[in-house]
């Protein structure tokens, strides 16, 4: 399935996925935030894992992750990456203390809770929109949060998928924060790694064969 | 000689070998395990980046030898030896393991980085490498650098800082 019969029909009905989930998503966002939130047009690549990797700024760099798994007629994993600068503002914002920082020794709970309850909003909304779009039955597992290194913590949901591949691929939506004052390229990203297996009823639910 | 050296890198699921001035490193760590394999004579040393224990876990042939402890440090012994290291005067350091996300749930592939570190630590053994120093297990992802010249492993934390070992 993996490398030889993905079309570019198929890569746009993944394209439409990343689209309608992470609209979904990114709305939630700027509801919760009271903010305005822009994403970027989906991309779908099938890449190596240092490549993955380097989509989410390189392996080194600091983020706020969420990760969870998915179970049901897809099961894949799912993360969404925050840069902590950008992770840091949107918490201070969400419990309205200014002081909150992932970075420091003893982050305090309400905190990373908050983070948590972020991540369960937004992983939920793609997951349902994508849900509803497709008639597919998908179970989102309790998102887990980690504040680390990019690589660190994207390498653990490639676990599963490096059983049967050294490539993936990958749906990746891009959201920024537009500020009036100064503007930003920081970007967070929504990743979406349907297992190997799991495309076939992806396109199926679809009717693309 | 007054050359500062470069820093060969090692991706994922990846190996390769340096020569001093040189050193090497890989990034990024998480339930992943760096293994530094060096002769305290010899300035060119390998590094493998384990991503899973065992190739009979593979549901496919296996293309990356790197990617696996029980193919991953055999293929990189083998290749010292071309360097002309015996295998018998090989010592290791290793680091990584790690268990980024805490799970309620127990489940073996949640356990990842802890199975990492033992599959790791038996194939030494089969070779009878001793191992002389670790950094292993825990929850934070690490970037790790081996200098050959100095035979010291530099490990990067995000939230517990720098050591060498």
């Amino acid at each position: 399935m993996y490398d030889n019969k993905i079309t570019s029909v198929h890569l746009d009905v993944l394209k439409e996925i990343g689209n309608i989930g992470a609209a979904h998503a990114a709305t939630a966002l700027s509801t919760l935030l009271n903010k305005k939130i822009d994403m970027k047009v989906p991309k779908v690549e099938m890449v190596s894992f240092d490549e993955m990797m380097d989509l989410a700024g390189g392996p080194e760099r600091v983020v706020a992750g969420i990760y969870l798994r998915i179970e049901g007629d897809v099961t894949g994993s799912m993360f969404f990456v925050l840069p902590v600068e950008q992770a840091n503002r949107f918490i201070r914002r969400l419990i309205q203390d200014e002081s909150f920082d992932f970075q420091t020794g003893e982050v305090s709970e309400i905190g990373v809770s908050a983070m948590q309850e972020l991540g369960n909003i937004l992983s939920g909304s793609y997951l349902s929109a994508l849900s509803d779009f497709t008639s597919l039955k998908i179970y989102p597992t309790v998102p887990a949060l980690s504040v680390d290194m990019v690589g660190a913590i994207i390498s653990f949901g490639l676990v599963e998928l490096s059983h049967v591949s050294d490539y993936v691929i990958v749906i990746d939506t891009a959201i920024n924060e537009k500020d009036v004052r100064n503007v930003e390229s920081v970007k967070g990203h929504f990743f979406l790694l349907p297992d190997p297996e799991s495309f076939e009823a992806i396109f199926k639910a679809l009717g693309v064969s | 000689m007054n050359t500062q050296g470069q820093i060969v890198k090692v991706g994922i699921a990846d190996m390769n070998i340096a020569k001093a001035p040189d050193k090497i490193r890989t990034s990024g760590l998480g339930s992943c395990v760096g293994v530094v394999l060096y002769d305290e004579r010899s300035t060119i040393v390998g590094m493998v980046h384990v991503m899973l224990p065992d190739s009979s876990l593979g549901r496919t042939e296996v293309v990356n030898i790197a990617k696996f402890a029980d193919t991953g440090i055999p293929a990189m012994v083998e290749q010292l030896k071309i360097e002309g290291i015996l295998p018998f005067k090989l010592k290791a350091k290793i680091a990584g393991g790690a268990q980024m996300f805490q799970f309620s749930s127990t489940k073996d592939a949640m356990r990842i980085g802890p199975r990492n570190v033992e599959a790791v630590k038996e194939y030494l053994k089969k070779y009878s490498i001793p191992i002389i120093a670790e950094d292993t297990g825990g929850n934070s992802g690490r970037t790790i650098e081996f200098d050959p010249t100095t035979k010291l492993l530099n490990i990067r934390t995000v939230n517990q800082g720098v050591r060498n070992i």
